[in-house]
């Protein structure tokens, strides 16, 4: 094998081949995959399928408490188990720029075969492209996940079923995986023990759904944290939320550089945190299953459903205050005021 | 305008601090600043620790809140009383 | 002792409003004169405590929100020639110019890097030898010092190829202004950070010539309630002072350190505020001394026709004179991610702070 990946890696003829035989299905091998079919043959026995696509452009590739590879897995894996499905196949095509060292794209290809494993799900299909140097950023993932839907879960990902006096769950700290981000950019300067929470939720989900509990809704707070997905529950609802500061979970070290660089923790990106919305008479008993599990320990009920300022999210503040929450708007930037 | 957060001391090498937020270490120039010691908590403002903060000054701070408590106290006798609500 | 969390009690917060009801009994109007107060009053929810007659204002004290369009133009002017690197505060990056923004020109290949610090603009000079790094320095008094550092520092170490586009204003030309200009303030929530700089000596002049008290006050949920009793307090005894309330990073003669250097390279100058105009020696520029890291004596640079926005109140905003929701682009025109004016784009500006933590 090259040190390096060249143009011929993409080029459809033998390296290429070979990078396919000797990494991609190596590695994240199964049968079906071991076909090397122009498509997966997928056998499944369901009336609904979820079906969702995302794509992966973070830099630092390399960061503590995960890489891109992990997040290209787990992403997409809670994306399906967010929406109520058992996630079963995934496909993974790969951009590569020209250059990029061969030993960093096993690196990554390793840890999505391990966390395909670590989330029970197969990668089944793939592509790989390679681009001139400077025409992407090192490497570029897209994975897309089929999943299965049982029709009892069909309303869960619509959140059609909230209804006032809902409680409000979320399965740890927030702001995690944003921090660990901008403290391994290297132009900003600290050095942190913080690590993002990248994880897939789908095993934690599937206690909480085999539970018989009444889930009304759920979302994973990605990117636009925390804050953003209440937003989107509330949007033109007869509704609003209130979430209470206490309640909320941020570690020691992603609060210090959030008050240094005047960034507010609801609104910085998560990659293991689903929130839910459940109804009030299970919520302790979410509570208590979430907490049990190694993903869930710092859960908590951060909030409720309330027949007030329908339509908005407000938040009691820490010290009995209230102000809104919102989208947000821009990404926040690291400022001096 | 001017976001700046205490962060406490950990190295001097030179003109250079090294301090931490909550776990997270940030190298803070300290030209601005004099006889600043490992263990001061210091302001820091776009990489420069701008202040040393006075501990003692702050327990004074956190005592005068003490007084407010007191005031609260007399407000709820005063209530007792009169059975009014006094703001 | 932390520092900050021994400053944020939900208990303690309850006594000092329920201290500040009891011995209010008139309508007061406060202004706070600093981005990093808006920000704190708006996300602690600060407002929804107090007693109706107690308003709090937001003046001009986001350096974003009241620099000169014209300023950004420039800026935009030199990230355009050639060999340059542009290093700024990501407080800048949005901010509209006439025609264009940093953010519109980084799209376009422009060299434009967000720092943390003056010295790490100073460290991209040092890498890159055949280019010219520019940086764009903002900011009151509290940073001013900064600058002043990273530019002794790049005299000490020789670096010829590292520039400064000064901005740098104070405040207390600024205050004095909005009271000369008849707006209605009966007390100052003073800049907590900025006078761990100055000291106390410039705030004198308000309570003498304009009977106006100011209370320099932290940036903590419990410093700010304390602060605006104080302030109530003086109001309420017609005894208006210039009192420390931040006592734990303030004292009365400020950093006389940081002092010295700020004054070893700047100059004071006349400089435009949004809202204000043009005021009296309100701004720094290079002193001669230092005349080579000046960016504005280095580069002659063609700057586009000022352009202002229509509608825009973010003037009248700084001034206290209006609210955010008075303004009939707030949040439908003019959102933090489209923002019309400065005030919308600063994190601390007040629209932004308002839009965030405050719309109904």
């Amino acid at each position: 094998m090259n040190e390096n990946i060249l143009l011929g890696h993409g080029s459809g003829g033998k390296l290429t081949h070979n990078l396919i035989s000797n990494l991609f299905v190596k590695h994240f091998s199964n049968p079906i995959l071991e076909k090397q079919t122009d498509s997966a043959i997928l056998e499944i026995n369901a009336n609904n399928i979820s079906f969702t696509t995302d794509s992966f452009v973070v830099d630092p590739l390399f960061f503590n408490g995960g890489d891109i590879g992990k997040l290209a897995v787990a992403g997409t894996v809670n994306d399906l188990a967010v929406s109520g499905a058992e996630p079963l196949f995934l496909s993974a095509s790969f951009i590569i720029e020209e250059g990029f060292s061969f030993s960093e794209l096993e690196k990554i290809v390793k840890s999505m075969a391990e966390e395909a494993k670590k989330a029970n799900i197969k990668i089944v299909t793939g592509d790989t492209k390679v681009v001139d140097r400077g025409k992407c950023d090192k490497v570029f993932i897209n994975t897309s996940g089929i999943g299965i839907l049982s029709e009892k879960n069909k309303e869960i990902s619509s959140g059609e079923k909230i209804e006032i006096g809902d409680k409000i769950i979320i399965n740890g700290t927030i702001g995690d995986h944003g921090m660990a981000i901008m403290a391994t950019r290297n132009d900003m300067n600290f050095s942190s023990n913080i690590k993002s929470d990248c994880a897939s939720l789908n095993q934690l989900i599937k206690k909480v759904i085999d539970s018989g509990a009444d889930i009304k809704f759920m979302r994973d707070a990605t990117r636009g944290g925390l804050s953003t997905v209440l937003c989107e529950i509330v949007e033109n609802k007869s509704y609003g939320i209130e979430i209470n500061e206490d309640d909320l979970a941020v570690n020691e070290n992603v609060r210090g550089i959030c008050e240094l660089l005047g960034f507010d923790p609801v609104y910085v990106a998560n990659e293991g945190k689903v929130v839910m919305v459940v109804s009030n008479k299970d919520s302790e008993k979410v509570l208590a299953i979430l907490k049990k599990d190694e993903l869930g320990k710092a859960s908590s009920i951060i909030g409720e459903v309330v027949d007030e300022h329908h339509g908005k999210g407000w938040i009691n503040t820490e010290i009995g205050g209230k102000r809104i929450i919102d989208m947000l708007a821009g990404e926040q930037l690291p400022r001096i005021c | 305008m001017c976001l700046s957060i205490p962060a406490k001391v950990l190295e001097i090498n030179g003109e250079v601090a090294k301090v931490t937020l909550g776990g997270t270490e940030y190298n803070a120039s300290l030209q601005l600043v004099e006889d600043v010691k490992i263990g001061d908590y210091v302001l820091i403002h776009t990489g420069f620790a701008i202040q040393k903060l006075s501990e003692k000054e702050a327990q004074e701070t956190l005592k005068l809140f003490n007084e407010f408590e007191e005031l609260n106290k007399q407000l709820d006798e005063e209530e007792e009383k009169t059975g009014k609500r006094i703001a | 002792m932390k520092f900050i969390d021994e400053f944020r009690n939900k208990e303690k917060a309850k006594k000092i409003v329920r201290a500040i009801e009891n011995i209010s009994t008139k309508e007061i109007k406060l202004m706070e004169v600093c981005g990093g107060h808006t920000m704190s009053i708006q996300k602690f929810g600060i407002p929804s405590l107090l007693p109706p007659q107690i308003e709090l204002l937001s003046g001009p004290g986001c350096p974003v929100c009241v620099t000169d369009r014209k300023y950004i133009d420039q800026a935009i002017a030199y990230a355009r020639l050639d060999n340059v690197i542009i290093t700024t505060f990501g407080d800048l990056i949005r901010v509209p110019g006439s025609s264009s923004s940093l953010d519109n020109e980084k799209a376009k290949g422009r060299s434009i890097k967000i720092v943390y610090s003056i010295l790490d603009a100073l460290k991209i000079a040092k890498e890159n030898p055949t280019k010219k790094v520019i940086f764009l320095a903002i900011g009151f008094e509290t940073t001013v010092p900064g600058t002043a550092a990273g530019v002794i520092t790049a005299a000490k170490e020789n670096v010829d190829n590292f520039y400064v586009f000064s901005s740098h204003k104070v405040m207390p030309p600024a205050m004095n202004a909005l009271i000369d200009e008849g707006v209605k303030i009966n007390g100052y929530i003073g800049p907590g950070h900025v006078s761990t700089i100055t000291g106390t000596g410039i705030y004198s002049g308000l309570a003498e010539n304009f009977n106006v008290g100011c209370v320099i006050s932290g940036f903590e949920p419990l410093d700010l309630l304390q602060s605006i009793y104080m302030l109530v307090k003086q109001f309420e005894e017609k005894n208006p002072k210039v009192e420390i309330q931040y006592k734990r990073a303030v004292k009365v003669e400020g950093n006389i350190k940081a002092k010295e250097m700020m004054y070893d390279v700047f100059e004071y100058r006349d400089d435009w505020w949004r809202g204000l105009g043009t005021l009296a020696n309100s701004g720094l520029g290079i002193s001669k001394k230092y005349a080579k890291f000046d960016a504005e004596r280095k580069f002659d640079v063609e700057v586009e026709k000022t352009k202002e926005d229509k509608g825009c109140i973010c003037g009248e905003i700084l001034k206290g004179l209006k609210s955010p929701k008075d303004c009939s682009l707030f949040a439908n025109v003019c959102d933090p991610s489209n923002p019309v004016g400065a005030c919308m784009v600063s994190n601390e500006g007040a629209c932004h702070a308002f839009y965030k933590y405050n719309r109904e």
